[in-house]
């Protein structure tokens, strides 16, 4: 029993787990492997638990913080990865783990994949949305540029502005446009400039570079303060047609600096050719106008008559009628004289006077005067008056004839 | 006066002038006033943006509080 016992080797459970774990690591060390990512979850403690599997087998796995910070994409179910680290035992649950070290996508480059997940994040939030991007100021005259002092897309706008508009002033936060830190920077710089207030337009630049140097402008922090800025954004990121998420946030991107500043200078000589349109149709319309009118009043003049002109008409005709009235005048009055001259005449024919000077007599009735034209009205007895043409007589009626006059005086 | 604001609300005027002018609808007297002002409008709006005075400034931030700084940039000008 007791060489039996003796021979027996009898482990703790610790002991044996400790034994296992130190044939693990000296068969295994550190390996690579490929699989599916499963059940994949984030501790409160920042830690990555998931598992890799295959077809047949699964492979429980832990990604400490400290080493999970720099995964620069985003770990999710279904992705295939490739992992680095060490094969290692849990004790407390006896089970045998892949501590990764580190993690990149299968096929395709770790940085890709996370601009691509955030990429499509950020179009699922609205980000890149049309309806959300502003219409740059008619005219910008305050430009401020998100960029590095040092660095060559500072340079190139500043030069086109001065040459093309040199009406505008430019305002540059200069922040570090690469590296660790970098998009923090741009972040913060148009946020600033929003605060500032005083710029019409905010043009996030750099030179061009590889897409590594230009990664800050694809960082989430960076599209999403492009994104909140209320003064408009222009991104002018690189010199090649890799477009990052600041391009796609911003309301308009350009491919490179100069053309940034070219957009400026183009509205500028827009507006001046505008400007020019205006000056010209201005004066083209009043020219028309004040032509229509002139031609207007030589009709008007043709038909109306000025009041001095009708004043003279009107004169005209008061001395016409003044001539005729005088001679109308001088007419009657001639008629009246002639008429007046006969009158005379005939007044004279008829006088009694010049009939008895020719040797008529007129004889009335007394006592009442009546002249007698009819001897009828006569009787014997009554006596008359006879006038002559010198004196008269009176005579008693002694005969009456009554026969009309035979002739004979 | 560079003012992005004032600026655009001259060119406005400028338009609405531009449009009553064309109307046909003005007196002579009008259309004169109208003509006079819309000449000026455009020719200030021209100056303003034919003006070569520039100013470049480096936006600093110190303990919150915004400072600008003259920047010069014919060091710029050659190729770095």
């Amino acid at each position: 029993m007791k060489k039996n016992n003796s021979s027996r080797r009898i482990y703790t459970v610790s002991e044996i787990t400790q034994e296992i774990k130190s044939i693990l690591e000296n068969n295994f060390g550190q390996v690579w492997v490929e699989g599916e990512v499963s059940n994949f979850r984030v501790a409160s403690s920042g830690h990555f638990y998931f598992s890799l599997k295959d077809e047949s087998a699964i492979l429980a796995t832990a990604m400490f913080s400290r080493a999970n910070k720099d995964v620069k994409f985003k770990l999710e179910d279904g992705l295939r990865v490739i992992c680095f680290g060490k094969i290692d035992i849990y004790p407390p649950r006896g089970q045998y783990q892949l501590i990764v070290e580190r993690v990149e996508p299968k096929g395709i480059g770790a940085q890709q994949l996370a601009f691509e997940q955030l990429k499509n994040k950020l179009f699922k939030e609205g980000l890149f949305d049309p309806g959300h991007k502003r219409l740059l100021p008619l005219m910008p005259f305050q430009v401020g540029i998100v960029t590095s002092i040092a660095g060559a897309a500072v340079r190139d706008i500043l030069q086109i502005l001065k040459k093309g508009a040199p009406c505008v002033d430019a305002v540059i936060r200069s922040v570090r446009v690469q590296g660790e830190g970098s998009a923090k920077e741009i972040a913060l710089a148009v946020e600033e400039f929003n605060e500032f207030k005083q710029v019409d337009v905010i043009i996030i630049s750099r030179g061009g570079g590889s897409t590594e140097d230009l990664w800050s402008f694809n960082e989430e922090q960076v599209a999403r303060a492009v994104y909140h800025s209320q003064i408009p954004t222009i991104s002018a990121v690189g010199h090649q047609i890799n477009i990052t998420l600041c391009d796609l946030v911003a309301d308009v991107f350009v491919e490179t600096p100069s053309a940034a500043a070219k957009i400026i200078v183009d509205k500028k000589n827009a507006l001046l050719r505008e400007l020019d349109g205006y000056k010209h149709k201005l004066s083209f319309d009043i020219s028309e106008i004040i032509h229509g009118l002139s031609s207007n009043l030589v009709a008007l003049k043709h038909m109306l008559k000025s009041p001095k002109d009708r004043l003279l008409e009107k004169q005209q005709l008061c001395d016409e009628i003044n001539e005729r009235l005088f001679y109308s005048m001088q007419h009657y009055l001639n008629i009246i004289k002639e008429r007046a001259g006969s009158l005379i005449e005939t007044l004279e024919a008829l006088s009694p006077l010049a009939v008895l000077s020719r040797g008529y007599s007129l004889s009335t009735l007394l006592p009442e005067g009546l002249i007698i034209k009819d001897a009828a009205k006569l009787k014997p007895g009554d006596r008359v008056k006879t006038i002559l043409a010198k004196g008269s007589f009176r005579a008693l009626v002694e005969e009456v004839n009554s026969r009309v006059n035979g002739g004979s005086l | 006066m560079k003012d992005k604001q004032s600026f655009e609300d001259e060119i406005k005027r400028l338009q609405k002038i531009v449009d009553e002018l064309s109307s046909g609808k003005l007196t002579l007297g009008e259309s004169l006033k109208k003509y006079e002002e819309g000449v000026k409008l455009a020719q200030g709006c021209s100056a303003i943006l034919n003006e070569a005075q520039r100013k470049v400034e480096l936006l600093m931030k110190k303990e919150g509080k915004f400072s600008l700084e003259k920047f010069d940039d014919t060091s710029l000008k050659e190729e770095a």
